[in-house]
């Protein structure tokens, strides 16, 4: 059987959206030396030595995680440190990550989910939808979400909870106290990157109460952006969907404009 | 790459040789992010795009002389940058670093 060459190999994992990474050395001895690299498995090709193999693979790894394509320089044989690299020519490589979509959970199957949901598939996005109520929770009503699904919050925390990065988001739309305290509590437990509550400021005030009750300390609920959004002004559901969107990439883009969080005015 | 796998399908189903130009690097304000591509065939079909359509015309060029053995594989900068000023620029001001080699792997 012929072995399938590296395009194909990387062709069918782009395909089936796996994570991988796909370094070429753009200068130095070997220019147009693949490695292709996923995260668990052995990577495949060689950019011409070993260690330079190794290195590069570990460096394609770190880069994958953090969804960063870009150019690293090495020694001919993986050398990184500067005494390391004297007259040594330089192999420039460039490492291209295909890390998954990012994902936003959205809980609550209300009015403003299902424009939340739209908004975030432009942005790309794979977008889940929970809601324990069966009636609400239907994919007749959210036919542009990945998937949805009919369950409390917690056992989802408990069983997809450990997937959650910095890239990913958690947006609480419910107002019940029955179902966004578990809710906020299992994001909480999660490294996602970004989690917000919707309320009006009173609804705000009384969740918090709610959350200390249950031993939410102050350190934790800086993590949350409550009320949810930027101080846009928003009415309509899809106007406070782009105000959620944007407060997303103002804080992984560390922009100062201002949340509702930290104004006191009127929301709309 | 991902969105130029039809493409590249197509056209490797029907024998043709292909050049792809990658970002590898951009500094100042890129209109594309690492990683944008852009594929070209032997008969100058084009798929993808590197730029907003600043210096694609001039990508062609380079991928076609490398595929007819011309010009070998490599980095080639579109843009401005402090010493030199280069024929094609980018309307947004910024530089651009490409890889363009043929897909033979």
């Amino acid at each position: 059987m012929i072995e399938p060459s590296i395009f194909e190999q990387y062709e069918a994992l782009l395909r089936s959206e796996s994570p991988v990474a796909l370094a070429t050395v753009i200068e130095g001895p070997d220019v147009g030396t693949k490695l292709l690299v996923q995260p668990a498995a052995a990577p495949i090709g060689s950019l011409g030595h070993p260690e330079l193999d190794r290195v590069v693979a570990r460096d394609a790894v770190a880069e994958l995680e953090a969804a960063r394509s870009g150019v690293r320089s090495y020694g001919p044989e993986g050398q990184i440190t500067p005494e390391d690299l004297i007259d040594q020519p330089t192999v420039r490589v460039f490492i291209e990550s295909h890390a998954p979509p990012p994902q936003m959970w959205i809980f609550g199957a209300v009015d403003f989910t299902a424009a939340l949901a739209r908004v975030a598939k432009v942005l790309g996005y794979r977008v889940t939808v929970c809601d324990a109520r069966e009636v609400f929770a239907t994919r007749r009503r959210f036919p542009m979400a990945d998937e949805v699904k009919v369950t409390w919050p917690s056992p989802v925390f408990d069983e997809l909870g450990s997937e959650l990065g910095s890239r990913d988001a958690v947006c609480i739309l419910t107002h019940d106290p029955k179902f966004d305290v578990p809710a906020v509590q299992g994001a909480l437990a999660t490294r996602v990157g970004y989690i917000g509550v919707m309320g009006s400021r009173k609804t705000h005030a009384k969740r918090m109460e709610r959350l200390t009750a249950v031993g939410v300390t102050s350190e934790d609920s800086e993590r949350l952006m409550s009320p949810i959004g930027l101080d846009l002004g928003a009415r309509t559901p899809e106007e406070t969907a782009v105000s959620i969107c944007a407060e997303i990439i103002a804080r992984r883009t560390g922009r100062h404009v201002p949340s509702l969080r930290d104004s006191s005015g009127d929301i709309h | 790459m991902k969105d130029l796998l039809e493409d590249i399908n197509r056209w490797r189903a029907a024998g043709e040789r292909i050049a792809v130009a990658r970002v590898v690097d951009i500094e100042g304000s890129g209109p594309r992010d690492p990683g944008a591509a852009m594929a070209v065939t032997e008969s100058g079909e084009v798929a993808g795009s590197v730029s907003g359509g600043c210096v694609e015309g001039a990508v062609v060029g380079q991928a076609l002389a490398i595929l007819d053995g011309t010009e070998s594989a490599g980095v080639t900068t579109f843009g401005y940058s402090d010493d030199e000023a280069f024929a094609v620029g980018l309307t947004c001001g910024g530089t651009i670093h490409l890889f363009i080699e043929e897909l033979n792997w």
